[in-house]
C-alpha cells in the first residue's frame, strides 16, 4: 500500500500531540523552539504561531517556573471523580510560567487546598508527573510541586 | 418552490489544494493534527506562494469530534496547530457535508466583500472508537424520533433505496458491482486512497494469503465472480455488500480560496467556483420517490443555473458515492443521465477515466475512503488537480477538462451541497 | 495589520425572537425553536409570509453529544416547513448561533440570498450534572482538561490573574452577580428571573418551614460570602458565579437593507461584526484578556468606524462573573484593569452610563450554549425598538448597541454592533 508509512509517520511526529503525551510518560517535558524566530511553545507546534515559520527544533524544558494562574476545584468531572476527587476532595489546577518563558496548564501540588486565597501567584515550582488511570487508560499527568 | 437564479456580488477561485493520506491512523492520532498534513501539502500546491498571515479566516467541516474524540470547538484549536490565531474561526456539521458546504460558505463569504483569502478544510479521525460506535455516531444524523427508533443505519437506508431502484428501473447487482470495480481501478492510481488497491489487485493479494496459509487457493474467473464470492464480499444490507459501502477511516483535506480579482496573484490556472447550490431533505418516508435524492436535484438546479452551464457541459465529477447506489443516483439526479439509465452508461465505461463523463477520479468514497468531515473538500481536491492536469496516472484521458463539478450528500440526503468549477 | 472589513451590501433585522429559557422536562430542542420562530414571525411588524425565507443557519454546541442527535441544521429546516431550502450548522462552542448570524449576514451581502433565518438551539438539561460538566468541558483545550481543568476551573484561573494583577477580590465579582440578578428579575424569559434577596428570601422561608435556624445575612454580599447559600465550584468561582445549564432556542430574520421597510418601519441594522480565534490559558498571550475578544471588537470598530464611547450599552458573555470584567476591558468600555471599579461604583446598572446585560445576562436568562448568540442580540434588539418592558434603559436615545459573544474558554470571540436609525 502506497504511502502505508504515513500512518505510523503522523502517529511518531514529534511536534504532534501523541508524541508530547509519550514524552510525558517519559518523565519529559517537550517544547518546540523556531529556527526563524525563537519562539518556545509547549506543547510543540508543527508551525511556528508567531511567524509561521515550518522549521522547528524539540527543546526539553528543565521543569522548573512560577505559579501564574489557578483555581481549586470542588465539582470535579468524570475523570477526577475516578481518582477520588469529590465536593469534600478537592484539587488545584493552573497555570505555569516556566523559566524559558512558556507557559503550561498543570496540577498543583503542595498547596493549601483548604485556604485557596492563600495560594500566592509567582510561588515556584518544579515539575512532577502523575500516572493516573483515566476510563482505563494509562496517563501520565503534567503536575508541578510548590516549594513550602 | 419557486427557484431564484443565484448570483454571487463576486467571483471566488481556488489557488492550492492538499490532502493527508486516508487510512487508518493510530489510536490517539488527533483531528488537528492530521489537517496538518494537509496543510502543508497545500502550502507546497501554491504555485507562486503566499503568506499565511493574509489568511482572512478559517472554515472547518467535521462531524462529530465531540463523540469520536471527546472534543468540541476544534476549528480554533486546527487553526491553532497551524498559526493562525487570532482569526475568525467557524466548525461546520452537515453530517457527511460537513465540508462541502463549508466551502460553499467560505465561497459566499468571499462574494460578500468581508473576507479575500479563506482556508477552507475538513478533518475527521473516526478510528478510535470501535466499528459499531462509529455506526451509532453516524446514525446520530437520522432523525430521532422515526428513523433511529426503527432501527434503520445508513447501509439500510441507501439498501432500501437501492431496491427500490432496481425494482424500478431493473438495475442489477452487477450494475452496482461495475461502479465498486470502476472506484477502486481508480483508487489503484491513488497512493493517498484508504484502498489504493484495485479489485484485481485485491483478488491476487487474497489468493496469496490464502497460500501461504496453506488454505486452498481460491479461484475466481473474473472480478464479477470474486465481488459475487459472500466470503469475500458479504452482505451488509442486501443488496448492499461490503464493497457496496465507503469506508470508515480518518483524513483530512484543505483548499485556498480567493476573491477572482486577486486569484493570479498566487497561480497563473486558478479553478474558478461559477456555480454552488445546496439544498435540505427530511425524512425518508416523506419523499415520493425513494430512487431519486430531491435535495440533489434541487442543489444542481441552482448550480447550474447560476453557473449558466448545464449537465451536458460537465467534463468530469466528483460524487457521493457512500454507496455504490448513491453514485448511480447521483449521476442521474444531477442531470448527467436520465432517470434508470446511468446504469446502461456504466456498462458501457462512460464513468471511467477514459470515458465520456469520468465519475470519481480518485476512486470515489469507496476506494479512496471517507473521513467524514474530510470528503467534501476532498471532493474538490480531486477536482481542482484534474481541472490543472496534474492528477498523474489518474488523469482523466480527455483533453477538456474545463468544467468540473464535485457533489456532497448529508446523511441521506438531508443535505446536498453541489459545486461547479471553470478552467479558463 | 488588520484589514478594514466591509460587506457588499448593508443588511438588517426584522424579526426577532426566543423561548423561555430553563430546565425543562417536557419540552425539546423542536419545541423551543417552534417556540422562538413564532414569536419571531409575529415580531416582524409588516406580517412575512415564512414561505419567503430561503435558507436557515443554526448555531448548536453539542446536541450530539446532549442528545446524541446531530445534523439538526435540516431536522429544524424540516419542522418549520422551510424544507428543502439549504440548512446549515455552524459551531463555534457558545458562539455557535452568533456564528450563524455572521454567515446569514455573509450570505445576504453576498447578493447569494434576501431573506433569511438564523438562530440558535441547545438542549443540555437532560442529562445528569457531571455528564453535562463533561459535556461542556469538550469545549475547553485538550491540554486544561487533561490537568483537571473544568470551565468554571479555567475562569477560576483567569480570576486568581485577575485579582493579583489589579487588587480585586471576590467580593468585586459579586457586585456583577447582584447587578445581574437585579436585571434578570425583570425578565419574564430569563431562567432566574429573581434577584438575590428574593433568593435569600426563599431561604429564609424555607427555613422557617423546617424549624432551622434562620440565617442571619445583613445584606446580599454576606449571604454571598456564606458557602451553605454560595458554596464553591472552582475557587474563586461559587455557585452564584456561574451561568446555569440551560434548555432554549432563538431565531431572527434577515434581510438587506434596502429590503428592510418592506418588513417593517423599525428595522435594526448591522454596523459593524467582528470575529476572532485565540488558544487554550498556557498559550494565551495574556491571562486577563482574550485575544478573540480583542481581534473581534477591532474588526467591528473598524468596520463601523465607531469607537467604544459610542456603544450605549451591551450584553456580553457572562459566563462566568469574572468573564464580564475581562469584556468590558477587552471591548475598551473601560480601561484595563479597571472594570472592577466601574461596576463597584454603579457604572452598568441597568440605570447607569453604560448598562451591561440588562437582560439578566447568562446568569439569570441562562445559556443554552447553541442558542445563546443569537439571544444576546435578541436583547439588543428589544432595548433598541423600546419593547424591553420591566427592563428598559430609561435613556430616551438610545440608537447604538452591541453584543459580545465567547465560545470556549476564549477559543471564538464575536462583536456585534447594532444601530436603529
Amino acid at each position: 500500500m502506497a504511502l502505508e508509512s504515513k500512518f505510523s509517520e503522523v502517529a511518531e511526529n514529534k511536534f504532534y500531540s501523541l508524541a508530547y503525551h509519550r514524552f510525558l510518560s517519559e518523565k519529559k517535558l517537550m517544547g518546540s523552539k523556531c529556527k526563524k524566530c525563537g519562539h518556545i511553545c509547549v506543547p510543540p507546534q508543527p508551525i511556528c504561531p508567531k511567524c509561521q515559520g515550518s522549521e522547528l527544533e524539540l527543546v526539553e524544558m528543565k521543569g522548573k517556573g512560577k505559579l501564574v494562574a489557578y483555581t481549586v476545584i470542588a465539582v470535579a468531572p468524570p475523570l477526577m471523580v475516578e481518582e477520588g476527587f469529590d465536593r469534600e476532595h478537592h484539587y488545584c489546577s493552573g497555570v505555569v510560567e516556566l523559566e524559558e518563558g512558556a507557559r503550561v496548564t498543570a496540577r498543583i501540588l503542595g498547596v493549601d487546598l483548604a485556604r485557596p486565597e492563600q495560594i500566592k501567584i509567582g510561588t515556584p515550582v518544579t515539575v512532577e508527573y502523575v500516572e493516573a488511570m483515566h476510563g482505563g487508560e494509562n496517563k501520565t499527568l503534567l503536575a508541578f510541586r510548590a516549594s513550602s | 418552490m419557486v427557484q431564484k437564479k443565484r448570483k454571487l456580488g463576486r467571483g471566488v477561485a481556488i489557488v492550492g489544494a492538499g490532502l493527508s493520506k486516508f487510512g487508518v491512523y493510530p489510536k490517539g492520532v488527533k483531528t488537528t493534527d492530521l489537517f496538518v498534513e494537509a496543510y502543508n501539502e497545500l502550502k507546497e500546491s501554491v504555485d507562486k506562494g503566499f503568506a499565511p498571515k493574509d489568511i482572512d479566516a478559517f472554515y472547518l467541516g467535521n462531524i462529530s469530534s465531540d463523540l469520536f474524540e471527546r472534543q468540541v470547538h476544534i476549528a480554533p484549536a486546527t487553526a491553532s496547530r497551524i498559526g493562525l490565531i487570532p482569526i475568525p474561526t467557524v466548525r461546520f456539521e452537515d453530517a457527511c457535508a460537513a465540508s462541502g458546504v463549508a466551502f460553499r460558505e467560505a465561497v459566499i463569504a468571499i462574494a460578500s466583500g468581508i473576507y479575500d483569502i479563506v482556508l477552507v478544510g475538513g478533518t475527521e479521525k473516526m478510528t478510535n472508537l470501535d466499528t459499531s460506535h462509529v455506526t451509532e455516531v453516524l446514525a446520530a444524523a437520522l432523525d430521532p424520533d422515526s428513523e433511529v427508533l426503527a432501527g434503520e443505519t445508513f447501509p439500510g437506508i441507501y439498501a432500501t433505496i437501492a431496491t427500490a431502484h432496481m425494482a424500478k428501473y431493473g438495475t442489477t447487482v452487477e450494475d452496482f458491482m461495475r461502479v465498486g470495480i470502476k472506484n477502486h481501478h481508480n483508487g489503484g492510481l491513488n497512493p493517498k486512497a484508504h484502498f489504493d488497491v484495485s479489485i484485481p489487485e485485491f483478488m491476487k493479494r487474497r489468493a496469496a494469503s490464502a497460500a501461504k496459509k496453506g488454505l486452498p487457493e481460491p479461484h475466481w474467473a473474473d472480478e464479477m465472480d470474486f465481488l459475487h464470492d459472500p466470503a469475500q464480499n458479504p452482505i451488509i444490507g442486501w443488496p448492499m455488500r461490503l464493497f457496496d459501502c465507503s469506508t470508515i477511516c480518518d483524513g483530512a483535506s484543505a483548499v485556498l480560496l480567493v476573491a477572482e480579482d486577486i486569484a493570479k496573484d498566487f497561480t497563473d490556472k486558478p479553478i474558478y467556483v461559477i456555480g454552488t447550490g445546496q439544498a435540505s431533505d427530511y425524512y425518508i418516508a416523506e419523499r415520493e420517490d425513494i430512487t431519486s435524492i430531491k435535495g440533489s436535484k434541487l442543489a444542481a438546479k441552482e448550480a447550474y443555473e447560476m453557473a449558466d452551464v448545464g449537465p451536458q457541459d460537465i467534463k468530469l465529477a466528483e460524487v457521493h458515492d457512500c454507496f455504490t447506489i448513491a453514485e448511480i443516483l447521483a449521476m442521474e439526479d444531477l442531470g448527467f443521465y436520465k432517470p434508470g439509465e446511468a446504469a446502461k452508461a456504466i456498462r458501457e465505461g462512460e464513468d471511467r477515466l477514459d470515458g465520456k463523463l469520468p465519475i470519481n477520479m480518485d476512486g470515489g468514497l469507496k476506494a479512496k475512503g471517507h473521513p467524514i468531515g474530510a470528503s467534501g473538500v476532498g471532493m474538490i481536491v480531486e477536482v481542482f488537480k484534474q481541472m490543472r492536469e496534474e492528477a498523474g496516472p489518474r488523469q482523466v484521458k480527455k483533453k477538456d477538462v474545463s468544467l468540473g463539478l464535485m457533489h456532497n450528500v448529508g446523511a441521506h440526503g438531508s443535505t446536498v451541497v453541489v459545486n461547479i468549477f471553470e478552467r479558463r | 495589520m488588520q484589514k478594514r472589513r466591509k460587506l457588499g451590501r448593508g443588511v438588517a433585522i426584522v424579526g426577532a425572537g426566543m423561548s423561555k429559557f430553563g430546565m425543562f422536562k417536557d419540552k425539546d430542542s423542536k419545541d423551543l425553536f417552534a417556540e422562538a420562530f413564532k414569536e419571531c414571525l409575529e415580531s416582524v411588524s409588516k406580517g412575512i409570509d415564512p414561505k419567503d425565507i430561503e435558507a436557515l443557519w443554526l448555531g448548536n454546541f453539542s446536541n450530539d453529544f446532549f442528545m446524541h442527535q446531530g445534523h439538526w441544521g435540516p431536522i429544524i429546516s424540516d419542522l418549520i416547513g422551510l424544507a428543502p431550502k439549504p440548512a446549515t450548522r455552524t459551531e463555534g462552542a457558545c458562539a455557535a448561533s452568533t456564528l450563524a448570524f455572521r454567515d446569514g449576514i455573509f450570505a445576504i451581502a453576498s447578493g447569494f440570498y434576501d431573506i433569511v433565518l438564523v438562530g440558535g438551539v441547545e438542549e443540555m438539561s437532560k442529562r445528569p450534572t457531571e455528564e453535562v460538566t463533561e459535556g461542556l468541558a469538550l469545549a475547553t483545550v485538550p491540554y486544561e482538561g487533561r490537568v483537571g481543568f473544568t470551565f468554571p476551573g479555567v475562569f477560576g484561573a483567569i480570576s486568581t490573574a485577575y485579582f493579583e494583577k489589579y487588587g480585586a477580590t471576590r467580593d468585586h465579582l459579586m457586585n456583577v452577580t447582584i447587578k445581574s440578578h437585579n436585571n434578570g428579575r425583570l425578565n419574564p424569559k430569563a431562567q432566574f428571573n429573581v434577584s438575590v434577596r428574593d433568593m435569600m428570601n426563599s431561604r429564609i422561608a424555607r427555613a422557617k418551614k423546617k424549624g432551622e435556624p434562620l440565617p442571619a445575612w445583613k445584606d446580599e454580599k454576606e449571604a454571598l460570602w456564606d458557602p451553605k447559600f454560595n458554596p464553591p465550584v472552582a475557587w474563586p468561582m461559587h455557585l452564584f458565579d456561574c451561568c446555569p445549564i440551560s434548555d432554549g432556542a432563538s431565531c431572527m430574520i434577515l434581510v438587506p437593507e434596502d429590503m428592510a421597510k418592506n418588513f417593517t418601519d423599525d428595522p435594526i441594522y448591522v454596523k459593524g461584526i467582528g470575529q476572532g480565534s485565540g488558544r487554550g490559558l498556557h498559550a494565551a498571550p495574556s491571562l486577563t484578556s482574550f485575544e478573540a475578544n480583542k481581534n473581534a471588537a477591532a474588526e467591528a470598530y473598524g468596520m463601523s468606524g465607531l469607537t467604544p464611547k459610542d456603544i450605549q450599552f451591551a450584553e456580553v458573555h457572562d459566563c462566568f462573573s469574572m468573564a464580564e470584567l475581562v469584556h468590558m476591558e477587552d471591548l475598551g468600555f473601560v480601561k484595563e484593569g479597571t472594570a472592577f471599579k466601574a461596576v463597584a461604583e454603579g457604572y452598568t446598572k441597568l440605570d447607569g452610563p453604560m448598562p451591561i446585560n440588562t437582560s439578566g445576562g447568562l446568569k439569570c436568562k441562562g445559556h443554552p450554549v447553541g442558542a445563546t448568540g443569537v439571544a444576546q442580540l435578541y436583547e439588543v434588539w428589544e432595548q433598541l425598538k423600546g419593547e424591553a418592558g420591566g427592563r428598559q434603559i430609561p435613556n430616551k436615545d438610545l440608537h447604538i448597541g452591541a453584543a459580545q459573544n465567547l465560545g470556549g474558554t476564549g477559543g471564538t470571540c464575536t462583536f456585534t454592533i447594532l444601530e436603529r436609525r
